[in-house]
């Protein structure tokens, strides 16, 4: 993928006054027919002509908006500055004192949400584009960066076990091992990244970026343990009787939720985790060349509205499917999924079947999918979070002509820690249950963020928890006695 | 890495595996399993641990070549490397003292009752075992299973070795001479241990099963092992994978696991294997 030669040349200013500013840039990217034949990145990313540009747009506020709605308050227009000024390693060493990942929150934070959403030009309509810039200069630094570490305090003596390797657990390793500490990560899977590996595709987030992330870490010096599913491999006890003077369990999201309507048991039904993992983590679709199977379904119907629906039924369609559809509840405000998720979703011709909800999935004699049965909706009274309740129309039932369904309404908490850690507390859905600023869990020496802690979330708001954990686990430690 | 101290071909295509997972053979219990990952592309297999060995530092797996993913593992000489080693994963079996046990093992099931039953014996309950096969050569573990049963029953299904029957015939017989049975523990096919659990529902026996759905991670992430417990979902990598067979919607489970049939040809056949 050379971004060069397929790069538009950038958007001129428009004709008129001196203060017309340049409209915001485009991601040169893979037009939508050919993209949906391949797994390889949707956008190509910024050059270095079109990333000056579209930082020459930013106004460098005084009191930037901006960072305000970052979770991790990254100084952005000090980077955007040294973009625009052409110092792209520079631009590099201001991201990464905030954001340990850049180049993978460039590509997957909902920018549209936080940063974007606050920036000034955003009134007038177009904002800066933050994430864009970001992902340039992460990907720049990456690819022609001399690989300098950044300092390291001086060895503390103090062991800590990271639990889980996604978005929270890697940044909070990667913290503390600047801090000092030794740092061993304990992964159950084979591979290191959680989400970023198992659940996100490789067309939105490039497998090698995760792992030039993860090999980063390990220069710094963080351990990884794989194949260590925490509670079964070793408990969070035997850990802190073993040597380790504090834990922090990142382990995310688990067990996913299943609508509880008959058929949900034939073959072909999959949950979005089961799906996403067979074609990301184990490559099912260079089966059989690797050997885990998947059904490439013809007609898939993938049931959700987020990000992780959004990613199911845009890796059906590179799995070969002649058609994807989607079925969602409510209309498409309320879709959770990032904006240009959805918008690259309808370029690449996925259909939506909005306000619908599946009642029944219908099987044939070998007991594989042929059908799913749905009923429409129509928008009731605003319920307590305020948006209008999707309520069934009677007697609208009607057939999808599907071979292939994908559940994706959600997942609750990773089960093997709470069902084996004495003295953590959980919250009513088995969430552990920890404080917001430091981390901290009801059991001494214990720390948890991410998804475990909160419930399906960003991998922003992961790798936030993991920061704030590590200076709290850094403080905890540090007020102990020294360790030998 | 997991290095293979041993490799034996027990029976026509079934192999045992000793493998180095000193962490695994320390911690594990009996009814617990591992998931192996021969190399980079390789499937993620769940096995139970057949044997561990504490001081060698070694646990054992037992399995049937059915697909490209066993007959690969299969093929791992000794010295040779089993890239991933999961475990141990899954409840362990609730061993309690309950007075006669009665462990029926069928075909390569028999490799997953087998360390239950030698707890339950050690646990000191009369065990009652047995074993069946398709035929003399398929039978497997029966010294090893005399040793840690008190009596033990043999059967296969053609009658070339000990006697004809299915061990649900041999069961029957042994319920009928009317000793208290206080559990039956049923592992072997689908077929076989739905027929087990309707001889021990009429004689109102509890009866544990060990589920073999198809699994990926094994942690509770993907809901891929889902079974039905009494038109309840549940997983069997963090629920099981043993359930009151008396609740187990087989028919379910046998579905399930014909989900790749057409997939498993189109690999078999990439690999140059001839499908037995
Ligand atoms: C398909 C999909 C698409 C998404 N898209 C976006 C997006 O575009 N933008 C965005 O911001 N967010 C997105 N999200 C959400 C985001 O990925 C998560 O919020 C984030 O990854 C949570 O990070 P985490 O570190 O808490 O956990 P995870 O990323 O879930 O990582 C947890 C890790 O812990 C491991 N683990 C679990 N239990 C144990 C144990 N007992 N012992 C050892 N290891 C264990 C797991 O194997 C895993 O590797 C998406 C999620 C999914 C599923
Ligand atoms: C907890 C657990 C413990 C197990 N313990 C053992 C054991 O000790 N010894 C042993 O021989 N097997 C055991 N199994 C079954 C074993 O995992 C499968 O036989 C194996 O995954 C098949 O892989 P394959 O690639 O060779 O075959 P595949 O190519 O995947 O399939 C070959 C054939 O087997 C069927 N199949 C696929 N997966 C399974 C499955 N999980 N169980 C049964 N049939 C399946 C397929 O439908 C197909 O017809 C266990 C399974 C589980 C879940
Ligand atoms: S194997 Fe994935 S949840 Fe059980």
């Amino acid at each position: 993928m050379t971004p060069e030669n397929a790069n538009p040349s950038p958007a001129p200013a428009p004709a008129g006054g001196k203060k017309q500013r340049p409209p915001r840039q485009k991601m040169p990217e893979q037009p939508a027919a050919e993209r949906v034949r391949n797994f390889n990145e949707v956008p190509y990313g910024y050059s270095a002509d079109l990333a000056q540009l579209e930082a020459s747009r930013c106004l460098q506020c005084k009191k930037p908006a901006c960072v305000d709605g970052c979770p991790v308050c990254v100084d952005i227009p000090g980077f955007i500055k040294k973009v625009a000024e052409g110092d792209f390693l520079g631009a590099a060493r201001t991201l990464k004192a905030d954001n340990s990942l850049p180049a993978v929150c460039g590509r997957v934070c909902p920018q549209e949400e936080q940063c974007e959403k606050l920036c000034v030009l955003a009134k007038k309509g177009e904002s800066v584009a933050v994430g864009r810039l970001e992902r340039f200069v992460a990907d720049y630094e990456r690819e022609r960066g001399t690989g300098e570490l950044p300092p390291k305090a001086p060895p503390s003596g103090f062991r800590v076990a990271v639990v889980g390797s996604g978005p929270a657990g890697l940044t909070c390793a990667g913290e503390l091992v600047k801090k000092g500490h030794r740092v061993t990560v304990f992964e159950a899977l084979h591979k290191a990244g959680g989400v970023l590996v198992y659940g996100i595709p490789e067309f939105r987030l490039p497998k090698a970026i995760v792992g030039a992330e993860v090999d980063y870490l390990r220069r710094l010096g963080v351990e990884i343990e794989f194949n260590a599913p925490v509670g079964k491999s070793e408990t969070v006890d035997e850990l802190l009787a073993s040597g380790f003077d504090a834990v922090f369990i990142g382990t995310g999201a688990g067990l996913p939720y299943f609508m509880g309507i008959p058929g949900e048991n034939l073959i072909g039904v999959y949950s979005a985790n089961e799906y996403l993992t067979r074609s990301n983590l184990m490559k099912a679709y260079l089966f059989p060349e690797y050997a885990t199977p998947i059904i490439r379904g013809r007609r898939v119907a993938t049931i959700g509205g987020g990000n992780v629906a959004m990613d199911a039924a845009r890796t059906a369609l590179r799995l070969g499917a002649e058609k994807s559809i989607i079925v969602y509840r409510r209309s498409r405000q309320e879709m959770p999924a990032r904006i240009e998720e959805i918008h690259h979703a309808e370029e690449e011709g996925l259909e939506f079947q909005l306000l619908t909800a599946p009642v029944r999935v219908l099987g044939d004699e070998a007991g594989r999918v042929k059908g799913l049965e749905c009923l429409r909706m129509e928008l009731g009274e605003p319920d307590a979070s305020g948006r209008r309740r999707p309520v069934p129309i009677k007697g609208s039932e009607y057939v999808l002509d599907v071979d292939t369904v994908v559940v994706a309404i959600g997942n609750g908490p990773n089960p093997l820690i709470p069902q084996t850690t004495p003295g953590l507390a959980t919250g009513k859905h088995g969430n552990i249950t920890a404080d917001e600023a430091t981390g901290q869990t009801s059991k001494p020496g214990v720390f948890a963020g991410g998804d475990i802690v909160t419930g399906a979330a960003t991998v922003i708001l992961a790798m936030g928890a993991g920061r704030r954990a590590a200076t709290a686990i850094d403080a905890y430690l540090r007020a102990k006695k020294p360790a030998g | 890495m997991a290095k293979v101290v041993a490799r034996r071909e027990i029976a026509p295509q079934t192999v045992l595996l000793e493998l180095e997972a000193p962490k695994i053979a320390a911690k594990r219990r009996p009814g617990q399993f591992v998931i192996l990952k021969k190399d980079e592309a390789g499937e993620r297999i769940p096995l139970t641990i057949a044997m561990a060995d504490h001081a060698r530092g070694t646990i054992t797996v037992i399995f049937q070549m059915v697909g490209a993913g066993t007959r690969g593992l299969g093929a791992v000489p000794v010295g040779g490397e089993v890239m991933d080693v999961v475990g141990p994963l899954g409840k362990p079996t609730d061993i309690h003292k309950v007075g006669t046990v009665v462990s029926v093992g069928g075909g390569i099931g028999t490799a997953v009752a087998y360390p239950i039953a030698e707890a339950m014996k050690a646990m000191g309950n009369r065990v009652i075992g047995i074993i069946g096969a398709r035929n003399k050569d398929l039978l497997i573990l029966e010294d090893e299973f005399r040793k840690v049963a008190d009596e033990l029953l043999v059967t296969t299904d053609d009658g070339s070795y000990v006697r004809k029957g299915f061990v649900t015939d041999v069961l029957k017989e042994v319920i009928a001479r009317g000793a208290p049975i206080a559990e039956v523990l049923a592992i072997g096919p689908v077929p076989m241990m739905k027929a087990v659990c309707k001889v021990t529902k009429e004689a109102g026996i509890k009866t544990v099963v060990s589920l073999n759905p198809i699994m990926i991670d094994g942690t509770g992430m993907c809901g891929g092992c889902r079974v039905d417990i009494g038109g309840q979902t549940k997983f069997a990598c963090v629920d099981g994978p043993e359930f009151d067979g008396h609740l187990v919607n087989w028919d379910v489970l046998g579905t399930r696991l014909s989900a790749y049939k057409a997939h498993e040809q189109e690999a078999c056949r990439l690999h140059g294997a001839e499908k037995r």
